[in-house]
C-alpha cells in the first residue's frame, strides 16, 4: 500500500514528467499562435492582393535615390534599393563608430583629468549628450543647424576650396588618372615594410632587451613612400574643385546634410556613451596597479601603457560593443532626416510600394541580426585574445 | 676621526618655504595649474567659458522675446530666443489637440502617476506592495476610462487622433514599463528555466528584439500586427506602435533582470528549497523581492533610455512631445530662424530634466545597494 502510495505521489510530483507537460503545453500554445497568427496573415494578404513570394525582388523599383555607392535609377529593381540602403546603413554605421571611439576616449580621460575644469567640462558633454534624445540631437543639428546654412549662391568657403551651404558641404575630390596605381603599390610595400621592421624589432626587443619603437621613421616610410611614388609616376591624381553652376554646386566630394546630421548626431551622442565606459574602465584598474608599477621603477607614461590601459581595455570591450550596436541600430534614425538608409529606402518605400510587409520586415529584421551576431563574433573574438590566460 | 672624509662645517642655503596646499591658491595650483599642459587647458576653457557663457545669456534672456502675439518681434530679434513661441504653444505641446475642455482629465492621470511613482520609488515609503497594485493594475484601466472616455461615466470619448504632446510621450513611456515589466520578469525567468523549450523561446524572443533597431520594430507592429488579426479587424491607430514599446522594453527589461536574478547567491535559492517551497512560491516569495529591488537602479536608467526612445513613435505617426514642437514650426504666423533654436532648446531642457533627475535617482538608489552599506 505504501508503495501503491509512493507511485502515484511520484506520477503527479515527478519533476521530469511536470517538466515534459509544461513544455508541450507551451510548445502547443506557441505553435498555435503562430499558426493562427500565419492563416490570419495570409487570408489579409489574399484580401489585399499582396505578393505571397519574392517574386518583387526583381520588379522595377520606379522610384531614385539621391545618396547611393552603387549606380542607382529609377529602372533599377527593388533587389538592388535593398543594396543601396544596405550599404548606405553600413557606411554611415562605420563612419560614426570610427569617429565617436576616439572622441569618447578624449571625453572619457579628460573626465580622469586631474585639472578640475577639464574635467567638469567633460561631465557637462556627458551629461548633456546622455539626457537628452538623441533624435532631438539628429534634428537639430539637421534642421536648425544645416539646413540654415546659406543657399549655395552664397556659400561659406574656404579659400575656394571647401564649401559649406543648405545643400551640404563640398570638398574636392581627388581624380585618380593612369598610373596612380603605383602610388597604391608604394605605400603597400610601405606598410608591408614598416610590420616587418616592427616584427624584427619586438623579436630583438625579447632577445636582448633593448627597446626599438622607431615611430618616426615608420610614419616617414609611410608618407615619404606615397610621395615619392606620385612625383615618380608623373603626378597622376589631379584634384576636381566644386563648382557653382547655375544655382547649385557641382563637382567635388560632396557630403549631404542629412549624412551629415545622422553622423554628428550619432557620434556627438555615443561619445557620452564610451565616454562614461572608458571612465568605469579606467577607474576599476585597482590604484595598487598603477602604484605597483611606480615601485617597479616605470615611468608613469610607460606605466599608463604597459599595465593600466590592457586591464583597463578588457573591462572597456564588452560594453563598448553594445555601444557599436547601438550606432548600427540608431543609425535606421535615418528616417528622421531621409538619409537613404535601410529602414527608409527597404522597409519604408519599398514596403510601401510593394505592400510585401512580412517579407520585407522579415529581410530587414535578419539583416540586423546578422550584422548584430557578426559584430559580437568579432569582439568576443578580440576579447578572448585579451582576456586573463589563468591556469 | 681620521676617518671622516667630508664633514659639513656651515649649514646649507635655506630651502623656500614648501608651495602652499591649502586654501584657495592651493587648491588651483593642485587641480587647475599642475603642470604647463594643465594650465594650458585651463586658460582655453576659462577663454571658452568667457565667451560663450555671455553670449548664451544674451541670446536666452536679454535679448530674447518673451511675450509677443505672433513671430512678427521675433524675426525681428535674429540674436535672441523667442520664448513667446513657446509661451504661446505651450499648450499644444502639453496636450496635442485633446479637446479644450477635457485637458482636465489628461492633467489628473498625470497627477495620479506622479503621486503612484513616488509611492512606489521612495525607498521609506509605507506600503509599497499596494502602490504596485495599484501602479501596475488599477491605474492603467483608471488611466484609459479617464483618457479614452467613457459614456457612461459622462466622459466624452476623445479619438486617439486628437492625442499629443508631453502626455503622449509619458504615455508611451509609462505603458511601456508597466505591461513590459511583469512580460520582463517572465521572460527572465524563462531564460533561467532549465526547460529547453522555455528557455528557447525567452532567448530567441530577447535577442531578436534586442537587436533589432525600435523603428524596425515600430514598423514591424504597425505593418504586421494587423496582418496577424482576423479578416476585418480594425486597430486603434495608438495600439500598435503601443505593443511595439512594450515588446521592445520587455527585452531589455528582461536582460536587466536576468542580471538581479544572476547577482542572488545560490543559498538563496538552496534555502527556499530546503524550506520546501515549490518553485512558483520560491520565485514569488524568496527570489523575486530580492532580485528586483537589486535591479530597481538598471530598471530605472532602461526607463530614461526608453522615454527618450519615445521621441521615434513620430516615426508611425504619434504626435508626441517632440513632433508636436516639430508641427508648431509649420504654423506661418511662427515662422523664423530663430523658432528652431528656441524650440530645440525647450525640449532638450524638458528632456534633460526628466533624464538627469531620474539618473541622480537611480545613482542614490544604486549607493545603498553598493556592497558594504546595504541597508
Amino acid at each position: 500500500m505504501t508503495d501503491a502510495r509512493a507511485q502515484r505521489a511520484s506520477i503527479a510530483s515527478d519533476p521530469r514528467w511536470r517538466a515534459f507537460l509544461y513544455q508541450t503545453a507551451l510548445a502547443a500554445a506557441l505553435i498555435g499562435l503562430v499558426a493562427l497568427a500565419w492563416s490570419n496573415a495570409v487570408a489579409n494578404m489574399q484580401a489585399r492582393g499582396v505578393p505571397m513570394g519574392f517574386g518583387f525582388w526583381n520588379d522595377t523599383a520606379g522610384f531614385d535615390i539621391n545618396q547611393t555607392l552603387i549606380p542607382f535609377s529609377a529602372l533599377s529593381t527593388y533587389g538592388r534599393a535593398f543594396w543601396v540602403g544596405l550599404l548606405n546603413t553600413l557606411l554611415v554605421a562605420v563612419i560614426s563608430i570610427a569617429l565617436a571611439t576616439p572622441l569618447g576616449f578624449a571625453v572619457g580621460l579628460a573626465r580622469l583629468s586631474p585639472n578640475w575644469l577639464l574635467s567638469r567640462l567633460a561631465l557637462v558633454y556627458v551629461e548633456l549628450t546622455r539626457n537628452t534624445p538623441l533624435l532631438l540631437q539628429i534634428v537639430f543639428w539637421y534642421n536648425a543647424v544645416l539646413k540654415t546654412l546659406p543657399q549655395p549662391r552664397q556659400s561659406l568657403s574656404v579659400a575656394g576650396v571647401v564649401f559649406l551651404n543648405n545643400r551640404g558641404l563640398y570638398l574636392p575630390r581627388p581624380v585618380f588618372g593612369d598610373g596612380a596605381w603605383i602610388i597604391g603599390v608604394a605605400l603597400a610595400f610601405a606598410l608591408a615594410l614598416v610590420v616587418a621592421l616592427a616584427v624584427a624589432g619586438r623579436r630583438r626587443r625579447v632577445e636582448t632587451g633593448r627597446p626599438s619603437s622607431d615611430v618616426w621613421s615608420a610614419l616617414a616610410l609611410v608618407v615619404g613612400a606615397p610621395i615619392v611614388a606620385f612625383f615618380a609616376a608623373g603626378r597622376p591624381i589631379g584634384v576636381e574643385f566644386a563648382q557653382l553652376v547655375g544655382f547649385n554646386l557641382r563637382g567635388g566630394a560632396e557630403i549631404h546634410p542629412e549624412f551629415a546630421a545622422l553622423t554628428l548626431g550619432l557620434v556627438i551622442y555615443t561619445a557620452g556613451f564610451i565616454a562614461e565606459i572608458v571612465r568605469a574602465g579606467v577607474n576599476a584598474v585597482p590604484a595598487g596597479q598603477s602604484e605597483a608599477a611606480a615601485a617597479l621603477g616605470l615611468h608613469r607614461r610607460l606605466a599608463l601603457r604597459l599595465v593600466v590601459t590592457p586591464q583597463a581595455l578588457r573591462l572597456i570591450t564588452p560594453p563598448l560593443t553594445s555601444q557599436y550596436l547601438n550606432i548600427i541600430k540608431n543609425s535606421s534614425l535615418a528616417v528622421f532626416v531621409g538619409y537613404p538608409d535601410l529602414v527608409l529606402v527597404f522597409a519604408g518605400t519599398v514596403l510601401n510600394q510593394t505592400h510585401a510587409a512580412m517579407q520585407v520586415m522579415a529581410v530587414t529584421m535578419g539583416v540586423y541580426l546578422a550584422i548584430s551576431l557578426i559584430v559580437s563574433f568579432a569582439l568576443n573574438l578580440f576579447d578572448a585574445r585579451n582576456a586573463l590566460k589563468e591556469r | 676621526m681620521a676617518d671622516v672624509a667630508y664633514v659639513r662645517a656651515r649649514s646649507g642655503p635655506t630651502l623656500p618655504p614648501p608651495l602652499m596646499r591649502r586654501g584657495p591658491v592651493g587648491w588651483a595650483r593642485a587641480n587647475l595649474f599642475s603642470s604647463r599642459l594643465s594650465s594650458a587647458a585651463t586658460l582655453a576653457i576659462f577663454a571658452l567659458c568667457a565667451w560663450a557663457l555671455p553670449e548664451l545669456f544674451v541670446w536666452a534672456v536679454t535679448r530674447a522675446v518673451w511675450s509677443a502675439p505672433d513671430g512678427a518681434l521675433c524675426r525681428a530679434h535674429q540674436d535672441g530666443a523667442c520664448w513667446a513661441f513657446i509661451a504661446h504653444k505651450l499648450d499644444y505641446f502639453r496636450y496635442g489637440s485633446y479637446p479644450q475642455g477635457q485637458r482636465w482629465r489628461v492633467d489628473s492621470v498625470e497627477a495620479i502617476g506622479a503621486v503612484l511613482i513616488v509611492w512606489l520609488l521612495w525607498p521609506r515609503a509605507p506600503r509599497r506592495g499596494f502602490a504596485a497594485v495599484l501602479f501596475f493594475i488599477v491605474y492603467p484601466i483608471v488611466g484609459f476610462v479617464l483618457l479614452h472616455g467613457a459614456v457612461s461615466l459622462r466622459l466624452p470619448l476623445v479619438d486617439s487622433q486628437l492625442w499629443g504632446g508631453v502626455f503622449v510621450s509619458l504615455l508611451t513611456a509609462l505603458v511601456g514599463i508597466v505591461f513590459s515589466l511583469p512580460i520582463g520578469v517572465l521572460l527572465a525567468l524563462g531564460r533561467r528555466s532549465r526547460l529547453p523549450v522555455v528557455k528557447a523561446a525567452s532567448v530567441v524572443f530577447i535577442e531578436c528584439v534586442r537587436g533589432v533597431p525600435f523603428i524596425a520594430v515600430l514598423f514591424m507592429a504597425e505593418n504586421m500586427l494587423p496582418l496577424f488579426l482576423p479578416l476585418g479587424w480594425m486597430l486603434d491607430r495608438f495600439l500598435p506602435p503601443l505593443v511595439g514599446t512594450v515588446l521592445f522594453a520587455a527585452a531589455y527589461l528582461a536582460e536587466e533582470v536576468r542580471g538581479g536574478l544572476q547577482a542572488l547567491p545560490r543559498g538563496q535559492y538552496e534555502g527556499a528549497q530546503a524550506l520546501g517551497l515549490g518553485y512558483w512560491r520560491m520565485t514569488g516569495l524568496v527570489i523575486l523581492p530580492q532580485a528586483l529591488a537589486l535591479v530597481i537602479p538598471g530598471i530605472v536608467n532602461n526607463f530614461i533610455g526608453l522615454f527618450k526612445d519615445t521621441t521615434l513613435v513620430a516615426s508611425v505617426g504619434m504626435v508626441d512631445f517632440l513632433a508636436a514642437i516639430d508641427n508648431s514650426f509649420k504654423d506661418p504666423a511662427w515662422s523664423g530662424p530663430t523658432l528652431l533654436t528656441t524650440g530645440y532648446a525647450f525640449a532638450a531642457l524638458f528632456y534633460f530634466v526628466f533624464c538627469y533627475g531620474m539618473s541622480r535617482y537611480s545613482a542614490a538608489i544604486e549607493r545603498r545597494l553598493a556592497p558594504g552599506k546595504r541597508q
